[in-house]
C-alpha cells in the first residue's frame, strides 16, 4: 500500500470510539469531550447506538472543532480508538487515508487486520489493567480511563483539566477520585514512555468556548418543561423521548417540592400506552393544568384521535416528539425529521396543528417553555419537534435563560367574577374575532359557566349540533384561529449572503449546525444563497416572501418524501419546480459535506447556458 | 331531546337538601335515550345520590366515553362540567382532570362497550392506580348505538335480538375490579333504585377507585327471551347480599337495626356505610373471598349485587404521588418556576 503522510491538524479532527454496549465506556468517552471543551476548543459528540442494552456494538463519535462547527462533519474518521473486536474490521475501514488507529495491543493481531496508509499505535491495555487491578468490574471500567490517559498524552492534552473534571464528578467521594486520576496516570505515562508523543492529531488550548453550555437537548427541552409550569407529566416509554420524561422528573426532585411538607407540585405519571398518556394530558388541560407528554412517531400514531379531539374540543396539550427514523419500527436509535406531515395534519377529518422546530437545546428550552403559553392561548395541541441528534447527544449552546419578570399566558379563562358581572359565556363563541374563544375551568360557577365537552359537532354556545352551517362556523372558526397562531409562534431567521442571490435555501431543526458550516463551504464554491430557518408551522408569512424574492429555493430535511417542502408547497400554494428538495434520510444526522455538495452539484448545473440562448 | 329545554317550574313544596337545593338542581338536559333504558333509571339514582348527599353540583366532573351510556351525563348535573371524549379513553382523561384538581369530585360514566372492549386497558389501569372517582359502567350486553352487536360483557350462550348465540366468555368487570385493587365495588341494577342510590353515594364518599357494574337492560336490542341481561331474567337472578344505608357526617345512626344485622363501615371522610346482611356470611372486607362467591355464584347463573368489596382505609393516586395539598391546576408562576437563579446554576453545572 503506497506511503501516506499522516494527518496533522490541531483542533479540528474526528475521533471515534468504538465500543461495546454497557461496558462502562460512555462515561470515560464523555469525559473526553469535556476535556476538549475544558482547553476552550468546541466539540460536537455523538452517540450511535443500538436498539441493545448489552453486548452489541455501540459508538461515539467526537468532533473536535475550533471552527465551531457542530454538526456531524461526515467523510470518516481521523482518530479511531477500536475498542470491540466485532466491528474492528468495519472500523479500520472507516478511518481516512493518513489517519489513526488506537488499539489494545495485548494479544497480537495479523498484519492483515491493519492497514498501511495509516498510523498504528498499540497500547497493552488489558495488560497494563490486569497487572493494576484483580476486580473484573474495576478491570473494565478503569480501562476505558486509561485508555483516555493514553489518548492525553497522544493528543498533547493538559492532564491538569481530565484531573479536575474527575475531581468534580466524584467530590466527596475520595476514593473514586484517587482511583481515576490513578488510573489516568496508568494510561498516560505508558504512552509518554512507550510511544511517540504527541501525534499529528493535536488540542491545543483555545478560547472558543465561551460560557456556552454542554447539555442534551431532552435534558434541555424538560428543563423548558419545569420553567414553563408544566405540573403533568404523562408518558409511556419510547425511545429517543423516555430520557426527556425522566428528567422533568429529576428536576422535579430537586426544585418542586414544597419546601414545608416536601409535597411534590407536580404529578408523573408512567402510563399503560401512549391512547393513555395523551388522554391524562388532555384531562389535566382541560381541568386548568399544565400538562405534557414525551414521545416518538410511533406513538404519535396511537395518539391521533386524541390530538383530532384536543383540535375539535380546543383542550390544550403539550406533545414533545423526539422523532427517530420510521416508518413502523424503523430505526428506533438513529435520527429523522420524519413526522413532520404526521404531526402537521395528525387525526382523520380536517385538522391543522402548531409544530415547533427547535434547533439545539437551547431553543429546545425555550420553546418548551413557550408550548406551554401557546397551548393555553390558542386551546389546542403543540408538538414540540425534536429528534434524536438534538434529543440524546450533547450539544454545545448558548446557556438556557429565563426572564424573572416573564409571566405565564394562560390564555382566555373566564371566571367566576367576570360571570357574576355577567359577561355572556359562550364556550366556541370568537368575542375578539382571533378565532380564540373563552373557557372556564370545570368547578368554576355553581350556576355561571359549565357546559359540556365533546368532540361531535356543536354550536357556540357548545349545545349539540348537526346543523350543516352550524358545523361549518365552528370550522370556519377554526381556521381564523389557526390563521391568529401565524403571528404567535416564533418566527423564521433570515440570514442573507455576502451580495445579493436569486437562491435561497429553507431548513430547520436539527439540519441548523450543518447548514451553518454547508453556506461556508458553498461561499468557497462560490454559490451565494440566503438562509431561512423555519421555527414552526403554521408559517409566518415571511416565508411567502422569501420564496417569492428568490428564484429557486432548497429545502434541506433529513426525511426521504420531503415533508417540509410538502407543507410549503400545500399551504402556500406555489409552485412546487421551484422548491429543490435535498434529502438525507439514512438514520445518520446530516452533514455540512453532504449538503453542500448536493446543493453545489444543482448549482453548477444551473450554470449550464440555456440552449436557446447559445442557438439565438 | 337535548334541544328542548326542559320546563323550570317546580311544585313549591318541593324537598330540599342541606344546601337548599331541590332535586331540579341536579338535572340535566332531557335524555335522548329509548323510552324505558336503564340507563335512565341510573341517571335518577346519580341524582338522588348527589341530592341525599348535598353536593354542591358545580363540584362535579362528568367524565364519560362513547356510546349510549357516555351520552347520559349530558342528562344529570346541568351545572356540572361534563366531558363526552373518545371511545373507551374515559379512564385516562378522568385520571388527568384528577390530577389537575384533587378537589372535585369524579364520576367516570362508560358502557360496557367502552370499558370491557375498547377501552379494557384503561379500565384496568385507572383501578390499579387508585385513582379517586366513581367508576360507573351502565352494562348492557350490547353495542345499542351501533344496533344491538353483542359487547365483551354478553354471557357466553345468550342470544342476540336477531337469535345470533355469544360463543365468546363474558369479562365480568366486577371480578377485574377486585383483583386490580379497587377498594369500593358493588354491583347493582338499574332497576331497583333503593340498592343502587346508596351505593353510589357510599362510592362518591369514598375516596380511591370505586367501581360500580350496573347491570342496565337495553330496551331496544337485549331485552328478549334469551337475553341474560334483560329486566326479566335479571329480576330473576338477582342474588343480593346486602342492602346499603350511608350516613353523611358526624349525626349519630338513629337507624334501629335489629343486632347483628348490619356492619358499620366507616370511611375516610367520617361518612358510614350501614350493610344490612342479606347473605349472612358474606364479608365485604373479605376480597378473596368475595372473589370466590363471585365465581360460584356465576356458575350457578346468578348475579351478585350488593356492595361487595371496601376498603374504609384506602389510598389514591395523590396519596401515592404525595402531591401538594392545594389543586395542582391553581399553582402559579412562584409556585411552579425555579427562576434565573436557580437556571444560572444548572447552566454552571453543564460546563
Amino acid at each position: 500500500m503506497p506511503q501516506q503522510a499522516p494527518l496533522s491538524s490541531v483542533n479540528d479532527f474526528v475521533v471515534r470510539f468504538a465500543n461495546v454496549n454497557g461496558s462502562g465506556s460512555a462515561s470515560a468517552n464523555e469525559l473526553f469531550a469535556r476535556a476538549v471543551l475544558r482547553h476552550g476548543v468546541p466539540v460536537s459528540p455523538r452517540n450511535i447506538f443500538p436498539s441493545n442494552i448489552q453486548g452489541l456494538p455501540t459508538w461515539y463519535e467526537v468532533r473536535v472543532t475550533e471552527a465551531g462547527h457542530l454538526g456531524a462533519r461526515g467523510g470518516g474518521t481521523d482518530l479511531m480508538v477500536a475498542m470491540n473486536p466485532q466491528t474492528w474490521d468495519k472500523d479500520v475501514a472507516g478511518i481516512v487515508p493518513g489517519g489513526y488507529l488506537f488499539y489494545d495491543s495485548t494479544k497480537p493481531m495479523p498484519s492483515t487486520k491493519f492497514r498501511g496508509d495509516i498510523t498504528v499505535i498499540g497500547v497493552p491495555l488489558t495488560a497494563i489493567t490486569n497487572s493494576t487491578y484483580t476486580d473484573p468490574r474495576q478491570r473494565q471500567l478503569f480501562k476505558n480511563i486509561i485508555y483516555l490517559g493514553a489518548l492525553c498524552a497522544l493528543l498533547d492534552m493538559d492532564p491538569k483539566l481530565i484531573e479536575q473534571l474527575i475531581g468534580e464528578q466524584y467530590k466527596g467521594k475520595e476514593k473514586l477520585l484517587s482511583s481515576n486520576v490513578h488510573a489516568l496516570h496508568l494510561g498516560r505515562d505508558w504512552a509518554l514512555q512507550n510511544l511517540k508523543c504527541p501525534i499529528g492529531l493535536r488540542i491545543r488550548k483555545a478560547d472558543k468556548v465561551g460560557d456556552r453550555i454542554f447539555i442534551e437537548g431532552n435534558n434541555a427541552a424538560a428543563l423548558g418543561a419545569v420553567y414553563g409550569g408544566a405540573t403533568v407529566c404523562a408518558w409511556y416509554p419510547i425511545t429517543p423521548s423516555s430520557s426527556l420524561a425522566e428528567a422533568f422528573g429529576n428536576h422535579c426532585k430537586k426544585l418542586r417540592h414544597d419546601p414545608k411538607t416536601g409535597k411534590a407540585r407536580y404529578a408523573i405519571v408512567q402510563t399503560e400506552d401512549e391512547l393513555a398518556s395523551i388522554g391524562v394530558v388532555i384531562g389535566a388541560s382541560w381541568n386548568g393544568a399544565r400538562a405534557f407528554t414525551t414521545t416518538s412517531g410511533p406513538g404519535i400514531s396511537l395518539m391521533t384521535e386524541f390530538i383530532g379531539l384536543s383540535y375539535f374540543a380546543e383542550i390544550p396539550a403539550v406533545i414533545m416528539n423526539v422523532q427517530r427514523a420510521g416508518p413502523s419500527t424503523g430505526m428506533p436509535t438513529r435520527t429523522q425529521q420524519c413526522d413532520v406531515i404526521a404531526c402537521a395534519y395528525a387525526s382523520h377529518g380536517d385538522t391543522k396543528h402548531v409544530l415547533l422546530f427547535p434547533e439545539d437545546p437551547a431553543e429546545a428550552f425555550e420553546f418548551a417553555a413557550t408550548a406551554f403559553d401557546l397551548a393555553e392561548r390558542l386551546q389546542t395541541v403543540i408538538f414540540l419537534m425534536l429528534d434524536l441528534d438534538i434529543g440524546m447527544n450533547q450539544r454545545l449552546c448558548r446557556p438556557l435563560k429565563w426572564d424573572d419578570a416573564r409571566q405565564y399566558d394562560r390564555g382566555k379563562i373566564m371566571t367566576a367574577e367576570m360571570l357574576d358581572e355577567g359577561r355572556d359565556f359562550g364556550r366556541y363563541l370568537d368575542v375578539d374575532g382571533d378565532g380564540i374563544p373563552y373557557r372556564t375551568y370545570p368547578g368554576t360557577h355553581p350556576t355561571k359557566g359549565s357546559y359540556f365537552t365533546r368532540g361531535t359537532s356543536r354550536d357556540r354556545y357548545a349545545r349539540y349540533s348537526e346543523e350543516g352551517a352550524v358545523y361549518a362556523d365552528n370550522m370556519q372558526r377554526l381556521i381564523r384561529k389557526f390563521e391568529t397562531a401565524q403571528d404567535l409562534v416564533p418566527r423564521p431567521l433570515q440570514a442573507n449572503a455576502a451580495k445579493p442571490t436569486r437562491y435561497g435555501v429553507i431548513y430547520f431543526g436539527s439540519t441548523a449546525p450543518a447548514m451553518d458550516e454547508a453556506i461556508e463551504l458553498l461561499e468557497a464554491r462560490g454559490h451565494l444563497l440566503d438562509r431561512l430557518r423555519i421555527r414552526a408551522f403554521p408559517f409566518h408569512s415571511s416565508v411567502a416572501s422569501f420564496l417569492a424574492e428568490h428564484d429557486f429555493v432548497y429545502v434541506v430535511e433529513q426525511n426521504r418524501d420531503a415533508q417540509l417542502r410538502q407543507l410549503i408547497v400545500n399551504e402556500n400554494g406555489i409552485d412546487p419546480v421551484r422548491l429543490v428538495p435535498i434529502l438525507h434520510y439514512d438514520g445518520t444526522p446530516i452533514t455540512a459535506r453532504f449538503i453542500a455538495d448536493a446543493i453545489g452539484d444543482h448549482q453548477d448545473h444551473l450554470k449550464v447556458t440555456p440552449l436557446r440562448k447559445a442557438v439565438s | 331531546m337535548t334541544y328542548i329545554a326542559k320546563p323550570k317550574f317546580h311544585h313549591p313544596g318541593i324537598k330540599t337538601n342541606a344546601l337548599g337545593f331541590t332535586h331540579r338542581d341536579y338535572e340535566g338536559k332531557i335524555s335522548t335515550l329509548c323510552a324505558g333504558c336503564g340507563h335512565d333509571s341510573i341517571t335518577a339514582s346519580i341524582i338522588e345520590a348527589c341530592f341525599e348527599l348535598s353536593i354542591e353540583p358545580h363540584r362535579v366532573a362528568k367524565i364519560s366515553g362513547i356510546g349510549c351510556s357516555s351520552k347520559t351525563p349530558d342528562y344529570f348535573l346541568g351545572n356540572s362540567h361534563g366531558f363526552n371524549s373518545v371511545h373507551g379513553r374515559m379512564p385516562s382523561v378522568l385520571t388527568g382532570a384528577n390530577l389537575a384538581n384533587r378537589e372535585l369530585i369524579y364520576l367516570g360514566v362508560s358502557g360496557d362497550g367502552d370499558s370491557a372492549s375498547i377501552g379494557f386497558g384503561q379500565f384496568a389501569h385507572a383501578i390499579r392506580r387508585g385513582v379517586n372517582m366513581t367508576y360507573v359502567v351502565e352494562n348492557n350486553g350490547v353495542y345499542g348505538l351501533t344496533k344491538g352487536q353483542f359487547s365483551a360483557t354478553a354471557d357466553r350462550g345468550s342470544k342476540s335480538k336477531k337469535g345470533i348465540t355469544n360463543t365468546d366468555n363474558a369479562i365480568d368487570l366486577v371480578g377485574i375490579a377486585l383483583q386490580l385493587g379497587a377498594t369500593y365495588v358493588a354491583r347493582s341494577f338499574s332497576g331497583d333504585k333503593k340498592q343502587l342510590v346508596p351505593i353510589i353515594a357510599g362510592a362518591i364518599q369514598h375516596k380511591g377507585a370505586a367501581f360500580i357494574d350496573v347491570v342496565s337492560p337495553c330496551i331496544a336490542f337485549n331485552n328478549h327471551a334469551g337475553s341474560t341481561k334483560s329486566y326479566d331474567y335479571v329480576r330473576e337472578h338477582n342474588d343480593a347480599v346486602n342492602r346499603l344505608d350511608v350516613f353523611t357526617g358526624r349525626d349519630p345512626i338513629t337507624v334501629d337495626y335489629a343486632p347483628g344485622t348490619v356492619q358499620i363501615v366507616e370511611q375516610h371522610d367520617g361518612s358510614r356505610l350501614a350493610l344490612r346482611k342479606i347473605d349472612a356470611d358474606y364479608d365485604p372486607h373479605d376480597r378473596l373471598g368475595a372473589m370466590t362467591f363471585l365465581q360460584k355464584h356465576a356458575a350457578q347463573g346468578q348475579i351478585v349485587t350488593g356492595l361487595l368489596y371496601v376498603d374504609p382505609d384506602s389510598e389514591d393516586l395523590h396519596s401515592h404521588l404525595n402531591t401538594v395539598e392545594q389543586p395542582l391546576n391553581r399553582l402559579e408562576a412562584a409556585d411552579l418556576c425555579p427562576g434565573s437563579t436557580a437556571l444560572d446554576k444548572i447552566n454552571a453545572s453543564l460546563r
